[in-house]
């Protein structure tokens, strides 16, 4: 809050043209204004009745009970990632952040027939689940894997950049006080990229709400069982456009407080602003990192 | 950092450069707008074109037939816009450029012609039965519709939001049989996708899906399912620019070569001709 402050009372040069900020507005625009109309579509008078529903809260059930579980698992398989990645060396290390960040960029859709050949009853790995006593297609957990697939990247992409500002340089001293490497990790790296592993937990969970694509494909589509907030807004278009208009306002009044949160709090992907600032290790980083 | 947009509007910015802004955005939109509208229009403009919108079930009879009608309509182009029949009445309702609508049930042309869009009544020209899909391998060995409800067969079929749907709930209850799908899936293909890739045992499609996808699922056909046909029907829309050839497809469609093509493909008699 106090660097807030100090920042905006200095006069700086800014460096933008105007015609800058007419292409940002155009471009702000262009998100805000069909949230915008989609408002001026809501039901007003029928809105509550829509959107308590039995099928409604079902969905909206389902899907914040799915996406806290696949939070949680990314936290548990993000966060050894990310710091493999960004405080490992070994080969192959690009192209592994490559493969992990490929759900960023694949249409969803694609992740869902991945998801299929690999956990479904015919994939690569069906007949070991069965074997096992577990069936996925057409399950909840389904849903959450689905979700954790898509939502991952966003996890390890805040958690490594905010290891990567943080530097090495506590860590190495802790080092040479006679802490463990574990040691190390629980006291001094985790509270120290603490901002950078909320927000990309909330950023995680966030992408697991709205994660639609790879459910309907690999997950299948029953209330209460797979049938999360999104599909029950693409299947009510069909037949109900009111349903869809409400539920798809609630989808983002969720997202926004979200994210709002999230932002207000720690900065967007990265959290770097607290620890960047306090920590000056532009100096001791490229040495003491290893 | 957070402050970084302070100083540049505060900083001796003129009245003029402050008003700019917003100023030029706006035309940006414009400019936007008026060069998507452009790409609508070009079709007219450019050789004679008529524009199909078709329910996905008809996707490769509409084909076959838009090929045939262009080679007897020389410089003619047939627009061909296939998507599930509500994407394209919320479409057409929202002003796509469409000059015949093609649905795959009575319901959606209503909301089409409530709309007051529909140039004459629509014309019911085709019909489609629902049959059981089931992957190649026959896992759960399905021989009738009865099978369906024996515990521990994985059955998916679509959503009662949907057509496909809403004939599955119908036939179900007329045979006496009580479904308990594994998923209600929001469209045909998603259901045929399941079967396909062997995560179910079963789906309820409709005949011309499984004649369509031939060598990925087995196709059952099941008396019980002449309980709840589904028509198509078909209508010129008033926002055809040319009247004649929207016309003229349509004519196409109920002729002989059409209802030839269509039959083909699986499709029934349009019910009550």
């Amino acid at each position: 809050m106090q660097s807030r402050n100090r920042a905006s009372h200095s006069v700086e040069y800014s460096g933008i043209p105007s015609w800058i900020y007419a292409v940002a507005i155009a471009g702000a625009l262009l998100v805000i204004l069909p949230l915008v109309a989609m408002l001026a579509r809501v039901n007003w008078p029928q809105f509550i009745p829509l959107i308590t529903s039995e099928s409604s809260l079902a969905a909206l059930g389902l899907s914040l009970r799915t996406s806290a579980a696949s939070t949680m698992l990314c936290l548990f398989l993000g966060v050894p990632l990310a710091l493999v990645l960004a405080r490992g060396r070994f080969r192959g290390q690009q192209i592994l952040r490559a493969f992990v960040l490929l759900p960023l960029v694949l249409p969803p859709v694609v992740g869902g027939i991945a998801l299929l050949y690999t956990f479904g009853r015919q994939g690569l790995l069906g007949g070991t689940l069965e074997v096992l006593g577990l069936q996925i297609a057409f399950s909840t957990m389904a849903v959450v894997l689905a979700q954790t697939f898509v939502a991952l990247p966003f996890l390890v992409v805040s958690l490594e950049g905010a290891l990567r500002s943080a530097g090495g340089r506590f860590e190495a001293v802790a080092a040479t006080l006679g802490a463990g490497p574990t040691t190390v990790l629980r006291r001094v790296t985790l509270p120290l990229v603490l901002p950078g592993l909320v927000s990309g937990a909330v950023l995680s969970f966030a992408r697991s709400l709205g994660e639609f694509g790879a459910t309907l494909t690999f997950a299948g589509s029953l209330e209460g069982v797979t049938r999360t907030l999104p599909l029950e807004i693409y299947l009510q278009r069909e037949a109900d456009a009111d349903s869809a208009v409400a539920l798809s306002l609630v989808l983002v009044a969720v997202a926004v407080t979200v994210v709002g949160v999230s932002y207000r709090r720690h900065g967007f992907l990265g959290g770097t602003g607290n620890t960047s600032k306090e920590t000056p290790t532009s100096v001791v980083s490229s040495g003491s990192r290893r | 950092m957070s402050g970084w947009t302070r100083p540049g509007m505060r900083g001796g910015r003129t009245r003029r450069g402050r008003l700019a802004a917003p100023l030029a955005a706006g035309g940006l939109i414009l400019a936007l707008g008026t060069g998507l509208s452009g790409c609508g229009n070009t079709s007219a403009s450019g050789p004679e074109t008529v524009t199909v919108f078709a329910a996905a079930s008809l996707k490769g009879s509409f084909t076959e037939l838009a090929r045939s009608f262009e080679s007897q309509h020389p410089g003619v182009k047939v627009v061909l816009s296939f998507a599930g029949s509500s994407d394209l009445a919320t479409q057409i309702i929202q002003g796509a450029p469409a000059d015949v609508f093609a649905s795959a049930d009575t319901r959606n042309m209503a909301k089409v012609a409530d709309a007051g869009l529909v140039k004459r009544s629509a014309k019911d020209f085709a019909s489609n039965t629902l049959a059981i899909a089931v992957p190649l391998s026959d896992p759960a060995s399905i021989r009738s519709f009865t099978d369906l409800d024996r515990p521990g067969v994985k059955v998916v079929v679509c959503a009662p939001q949907v057509p496909c749907g809403a004939a599955a709930s119908a036939v179900a209850q007329s045979a006496g049989v009580e479904l308990k799908p594994v998923s209600e899936e929001s469209s045909v293909t998603d259901v045929l996708g399941k079967v396909a890739s062997g995560e179910a045992d079963a789906g309820l499609v409709y005949v011309t899906d499984v004649r369509s996808a031939e060598g990925r699922v087995q196709g059952i056909p099941f008396p019980e399912a002449s309980a709840a046909p589904n028509t198509y029907p078909i209508a010129a829309l008033k926002t055809a620019g040319e009247t004649e050839l929207a016309d003229d497809f349509i004519a196409m469609v109920n002729g002989s070569e059409g209802q030839r093509i269509l039959s083909a493909a699986g499709f029934g008699p349009a019910q009550g001709d």
